[in-house]
């Protein structure tokens, strides 16, 4: 095999990619956080609401999860234009992770709503609580703890898979940059190795970051219950 | 809006849905092969794990950190680090196989940790059992262990594939002739991207969407004891 | 000659010592029963016998041939003279009662097709089971499975047959026919190792009765002298709580 590498190359680089690991973890937990308050929205309204707000819930859930999420993005980046909307790449993909998120999410809550005793939420009705507070109050608390393992797992697939994929609209995330550097040098096999370990650490570290806010969070509310 | 309604009728003439029809099939081929092949792969990874013995020592700790590692890297990273390593190996290898290839390295990492633990659902007694009959570590595997762990590796498993037909999605970047790369050349061709990719959105969707809920029937099926299922097919010794 | 001799041996589960030297011996056709509190290390013994536990000292014997469990092929030649009946049975789930008494005897023993099918219905009238023959272990009861794993390892045509508390999960009506089986056995004239709650059953068939406690063989003799005439204090108590039912 002629093909001497070079990774000096990539270590001029660093800071660039660090850029880019940088934007990925926002874009991560801005589409994290975002997707979390439609499936937080969804799965109350597929738990208690009237049937025809369900059914749609229910199109929406289906259709984002069977389809993929660059072709969500690409509807966005290359549809919305002829609209009139001109948002920028990273406003695209955002938007985009945010709502393919969602429809994930809100399968993962539903789920945990649905763990969640009867007995428990009839106390909490006769009680006078409203919607909101028995969510806030009885179920989420409830539930945290046993949704918790698969929202964590959830993140990590929106870190690594959801923002990767705003590389092919031109967004300087890690994978992005690492494209856009090797364009330039032809490094292809060297830049995407060290990218390519960039991203196992980064999920490490968001790995033992998630373990650690699960155990404090726990113990919190495990005081206080 | 107007736009979109005077190109439908060029948009889904017969060419294009020849075309479309054409990317989908090679969608669901790339999704099988790559998918059966790893998870073909992903058996003998996860047999080599588990070799005995203070020697295995080093295979033990290659397959864990493959399945880590390529379980943590986004899938257009692979798929470019193929890419470039087939290409500097082999220049003409075709971009199917190129496709395939990086599908199957994923495909091992994820199909490995569900072969794993449907294989550490089987209760150890039934090994030991085996053991104390002097079956060997593979007849213990095929005869004992793996009919038992199918019930539990089949559905996630077959899930996995289902969910693997949107990642192909990717697989555009490399210029295979599926269905995200029609729909760029498409848009590119001055259809609206609407109505393109609202199309492509469909096309998944059709593919997707049947197998994932003739997964789920086959996951209930597969629930059932075993008594029940094979009472009326014996085989004799 | 003793058929089975078990010198000064240790066993450990991890870190911790669950044998710490024991040694005991059987002749040929005679049935020894461990007995003695939980923990003590009755099962172990089996377990040690069969190189399920690793041994980490001592000695075994079987018949004039030193049993080395120290590589894997060594411990192949141990299972291949010794059979064990789990507490739990241990079925394959996956096979029809046939299959998992031919199992073994074809495909390890390598013996002929026909006189592994004979003998494996042999077995099965013996046990009581022979209308059962194409059932999967899910469709059997406790009971009938216990039978059944009985005729498992009888198939392999063992010298010496270890029972590890085979009673002890079943529900009490069930109890009676296995023990029915493993008195036939007896009445052959199968060297067995038996551990066993059953004191009254253990009192009937067996020759040599073993008290153990935390890894420890306190005492050994006759049925009678253990039972009504032990010689420690340990052995006296435990037998004055178990057998005042």
């Amino acid at each position: 095999m002629n093909y001497g590498f070079q990774f000096g190359v990539v270590w001029d680089n660093i800071p660039e990619l660090l850029e880019g690991a940088w934007l990925t973890l926002q874009l991560g937990c801005f589409a994290f956080a975002g997707g979390s308050l439609i499936g937080l929205l969804f799965a109350t309204i597929k738990t208690y609401g009237a049937w025809p707000l369900r059914f749609l819930v229910d199109c929406y859930v289906i259709f984002i999860t069977n389809t993929p999420a660059l072709i969500q993005i690409y509807f966005l980046y290359f549809g919305l234009p002829e609209v009139g909307i001109r948002w920028s790449n990273e406003a695209c993909l955002l938007i985009g992770l945010t709502m393919n998120a969602g429809a994930y999410l809100t399968l993962i809550l539903r789920a945990g709503f649905l763990s969640v005793r009867v007995t428990e939420i009839e106390a909490s009705q006769t009680l006078g609580m409203s919607l909101i507070q028995q969510v806030r109050y009885i179920i989420l608390p409830h539930i945290a703890k046993s949704i918790y393992p698969a929202l964590a797992n959830f993140f990590i697939v929106v870190l690594v898979m959801g923002t990767s994929v705003g590389a092919l609209i031109g967004v300087d995330e890690l994978t992005g940059q690492a494209i856009n550097l090797s364009t330039v040098n032809y490094r292809w096999l060297e830049y995407f190795t060290v990218v390519a370990g960039m991203y196992v650490v980064l999920t490490f570290i968001a790995s033992i970051g998630l373990a650690l806010l699960g155990r404090w969070a726990f113990r919190v509310k495990a005081r206080i219950f | 809006m107007e736009r979109i309604l005077e190109q439908i009728p060029r948009f889904f003439s017969g060419p294009n849905m020849t075309l479309l029809l054409e990317a989908a099939g090679l969608t669901l081929a790339m999704t099988l092969t790559g998918c059966l092949i790893g998870f073909g792969l992903a058996f003998v990874l996860v047999y080599l794990r588990q070799t005995p013995g203070m020697w295995a020592l080093p295979l033990r700790w290659i397959c864990i950190t493959y399945v880590e590692v390529f379980r943590r890297i986004p899938f257009i990273v692979v798929i470019y680090l193929v890419l470039f390593f087939i290409q500097a190996v082999t220049p003409d290898a075709s971009l199917f196989t190129i496709a395939v290839i990086a599908i199957c390295l994923y495909a091992v990492a994820y199909t490995a940790d569900i072969i794993r633990g449907g294989i550490e659902s089987v209760p150890i007694t039934q090994v030991e059992a085996a053991q104390s009959m002097n079956l060997s570590r593979l007849q213990t595997n095929i005869r004992i262990i793996l009919p038992q762990a199918w019930p539990v590796i089949a559905p996630p498993a077959i899930a996995f594939a289902v969910s693997f037909i949107k990642d192909t999605a990717l697989v555009s970047q490399v210029g295979v002739f599926e269905l995200t790369f029609r729909g760029k050349e498409l848009n590119n061709q001055g259809y609206s991207g609407l109505l393109v990719f609202g199309t492509i959105a469909l096309c998944y969707f059709l593919l997707s969407f049947p197998l994932s809920i003739l997964g789920q029937y086959l996951e209930k099926r597969l629930a059932t004891p075993r008594g029940e299922r094979r009472s009326r097919k014996i085989r004799h010794p | 000659m003793q058929h089975l001799e078990v010198s000064d041996v240790r066993a450990k589960y991890g870190t911790l010592e669950v044998l710490k030297g024991i040694s005991f011996s059987i002749k040929k056709g005679e049935i020894a029963s461990l007995v003695g509190p939980s923990g003590s290390g009755k099962s172990t013994v089996l377990r040690a016998l069969m190189g399920l536990t690793p041994i980490t000292d001592g000695t075994v014997m079987i018949g004039n041939e030193r049993m080395n469990y120290s590589s894997a092929k060594e411990v192949r030649a141990a299972r291949d003279r010794m059979a064990i009946v789990f507490q739990q049975y241990n079925l394959f789930q996956n096979m029809t009662v046939m299959q998992n008494l031919t199992l073994a005897p074809l495909k390890i023993k390598k013996w002929g097709k026909a006189d592994v099918i004979a003998e494996a219905r042999r077995l099965l009238e013996l046990v009581g089971l022979s209308d059962r023959a194409n059932a999967y272990p899910d469709q059997l009861s406790g009971g009938q499975q216990q039978r059944v794993a009985l005729a498992r390892a009888l198939a392999l045509k063992p010298q010496i047959l270890l029972l590890d508390e085979v009673t002890s999960a079943l529900d009490p009506e069930l109890v009676n026919e296995v023990l029915d089986a493993v008195r036939k056995l007896a009445n052959e004239g199968m060297t067995m190792i038996i551990v066993s709650h059953e004191m009254a059953f253990v009192r009937e068939v067996a020759d040599q009765v073993i008290f153990m406690d935390e890894g420890h063989i306190i005492e050994a003799g006759k049925p009678a002298d253990i039972f009504d005439n032990s010689q420690t204090d340990r052995a006296r108590d435990f037998f004055s709580k178990i057998l005042r039912h």
